[in-house]
């Protein structure tokens, strides 16, 4: 547009200022707990400590950022946690028969954690396909899954708990309890789940159509993006991060049960919310969303950490501070 | 009504009654089973448990038959109730409780039908509408733990506890719990947090308490599944100083655990069986085929076990 450069860019600064100021919203928050976290209880702002809460929301924040990619295509999914305590189950129960049966308990643990993760992308790609081709709404089919996944796990595991047999369990769990360069590797892999994650979002072609898609699905079915296959494709990314996230999370206590991954859904979708995502799609930030993720999970740490307030309120103070980031990032929606 | 009217009224159904007895005798008892899903270990074990007492009585008793339904929440529950009592005729009803007081009118409704009824471990809010009661004990469920702590650790040391989902059950056992170690003032009872009987809750706290609190001597985790997640925390932060870890319920695994001496830590635990509803089941099955009524509560004792034991509790078969 034939306008002053200067003038432009000085009108343009000040929503971009703010702007800037309301997707920070997550990071205050952050940073405004762990300064309470740490005036609460002085074992709060230890490394160990840190490492403890990052590797715990490894799992959820793992899982957040292919959710972030299905709710900023406009979609959501509701199965995500019962999905990952079957594909738990199933990991365990091909263990315990791959490892006598193949004679190479490596092997099994190996083709284990591959398992995890093909069959994370079928469940999605399954969810895709039923949502695109089929023509049901994503709620619906999610909340349709979301109870087949779980009651599938019950019945392998007749109501009790699936267990990885104890010497192939000692052989999976430094995937969980090692560390590199003193960081856990679970850390490890939620980061570079996350670095992958924001450079498909944000520098791809890929990304670019997952966006308009959210933001108005006709206008980009003009713009020639094949719809059905960008969307089905965001279904397939969870179902791999879901994937990733069972295989780190398998090792973590040998076992999968009933009550595996109970409201995991609620948990990645609150982080993905939390960190800046509209919930109706169109846009959000991998940042925000692992910003998200660490938030959730600091609050019921130092709600551990402490005993200020009386433990029946728990659930109440992660409430309130879900509603209170959000309200700080208010306006972008 | 005058009293002497009432006296008759009062004498005929009495007569009534009393003449219902044999005849209900010489009937078949169709039993109806209605329990929770199996959504978690010990729901799995009910199911396992009350299939069990189904194949074993109906081989045992040939006018004996035993309907089974389980529920996922309290709305399928009374509409299965409404069915047992209408489509499947039962005349006598084992039920298990999704909640207290959303299935005390549903339960009601299968008692005025004339079904006899008896309430396993959670019980109904107006006792009114049931015949007996069965369940396991709550108290003892808290006690022992806190007795067998406070004897390992010579009434000395640092306690950490985690607890279930909040509910009146737990707050039974956690005020037994509470009683005992008010008797060893030495004994310090540094938190109590909640981990939903669940492991991987019940991972995330112990993490916290080992980072919190430098010194440990015992950790109540208050159920089995709890302290699968309790152990793992404790190994993954290398922590020694924790000499009792008592989980509660009797799980086989810690059942075997405790028979195999495997794990110095585990010495002990409390039981609290699924099994209850087999009892329940067989009790009232076998009293209905006689006419007769069991007495109003029944608990079954939990107690302590160890390794001496250990075997009476150990039931390979059972998800639990």
């Amino acid at each position: 547009m034939p306008q002053p450069e200067a003038a432009q860019h000085r009108s343009e600064s000040k929503p971009r200022w703010t702007e800037r100021l309301h997707g920070l919203g997550p990071v205050i928050g952050l940073v405004l707990l762990c300064i309470a976290g740490t005036l609460l209880n002085s074992d709060f702002a230890t490394v160990d400590n840190a490492m403890n809460v990052l590797t715990r929301t490894a799992f959820i924040g793992i899982i957040a950022v292919g959710m972030c990619f299905v709710i900023i295509s406009g979609g959501i999914d509701l199965s995500v946690g019962s999905m990952a305590a079957l594909i738990a189950g199933s990991v365990i129960m091909f263990i315990n028969w791959a490892g006598p049966a193949s004679g190479s308990p490596l092997m099994a643990v190996v083709m284990g954690a591959v398992l995890a993760v093909v069959l994370g992308a079928l469940f999605g790609l399954a969810h895709g396909l039923l949502i695109t081709k089929g023509r049901i709404e994503p709620f619906i089919v999610t909340l349709g899954t979301l109870g087949i996944f779980r009651a599938y796990l019950t019945y392998f595991a007749d109501g009790g708990a699936l267990t990885l047999d104890n010497d192939l369990s000692d052989l999976y769990a430094p995937v969980y309890y090692a560390s590199l360069a003193g960081i856990p590797v679970p850390v490890w892999v939620f980061v570079i789940v996350a670095i992958i994650g924001g450079v498909i979002l944000n520098r791809t072609a890929y990304g670019r159509y997952v966006q308009a898609i959210g933001s108005n699905e006709q206008v980009a079915r003009y713009a020639a993006v094949d719809v059905d296959r960008v969307k089905i494709l965001t279904y397939v990314l969870l179902g791999v991060c879901v994937g990733i996230a069972t295989l780190l999370y398998v090792p973590r206590l040998g076992s999968a049960s009933p009550t595996t991954g109970l409201l995991w859904e609620l948990e990645a979708i609150a982080a993905v919310i939390v960190g800046g995502t509209a919930l109706k799609g169109g846009a959000g930030s991998i940042t925000g969303t692992v910003v998200g993720a660490i938030l959730l999970s600091v609050i019921s740490n130092i709600l551990n950490l402490t005993s200020i307030i009386s433990v029946y309120l728990n659930a109440a103070v992660q409430g309130f501070v879900i509603i209170i980031v959000a309200f700080l990032q208010r306006g972008r929606r | 009504m005058t009293s002497f009217t009432r006296r008759i009224a009062l004498t005929a159904v009495a007569a009534a009654a009393l003449a219902s007895l044999p005849a209900l005798a010489a009937e078949k008892v169709n039993l109806g089973v209605s329990i929770p899903a199996a959504t978690h270990s010990f729901m799995g074990g009910i199911n396992y448990w009350a299939n069990q007492a189904k194949k074993d009585l109906e081989k045992e008793h040939k006018d004996l038959k035993i309907t089974i339904k389980t529920a996922a929440n309290a709305p399928e529950q009374a509409n299965q109730l409404q069915d047992l009592s209408t489509v499947t005729k039962i005349n006598a009803l084992v039920v298990f409780p999704f909640e207290s007081a959303a299935l005390t009118k549903p339960v009601a409704q299968v008692k005025a039908k004339g079904a006899y009824v008896t309430v396993v471990d959670r019980g109904l809010t107006d006792t009114s509408a049931q015949d007996a009661y069965v369940a396991g004990d709550n108290t003892a469920f808290g006690r022992i733990p806190a007795e067998y702590i406070a004897k390992q650790l010579g009434g000395k040391g640092n306690v950490v506890a985690l607890r279930g989902i909040a509910t009146t059950l737990d707050n039974e056992r956690m005020d037994a719990f509470n009683a005992v170690l008010k008797n060893h003032p030495d004994i310090k009872l540094l938190d109590a947090k909640y981990a939903n009987w669940n492991r991987d809750d019940a991972f995330k706290v112990t993490q916290d308490y080992l980072t919190r609190f430098k010194q440990i001597d015992a950790i109540w985790a208050a159920d089995d599944d709890m302290a699968v997640g309790v152990l793992k925390a404790i190994e993954q932060a290398k922590r020694d100083d924790i000499k009792i870890v008592f989980g509660g319920a009797g799980a086989k695994g810690m059942v075997k655990t405790i028979m195999d001496g495997k794990d110095k830590r585990i010495g002990a635990d409390v039981s609290y069986s699924p099994k209850f509803i087999y009892d329940a089941i067989k009790l009232t099955a076998e009293a209905r085929l006689k006419g007769e009524k069991l007495p109003a509560t029944t608990i079954i004792p939990s107690v302590l076990i160890t390794k001496e034991n250990a075997k009476d509790f150990y039931h390979p078969n059972s998800p639990f």
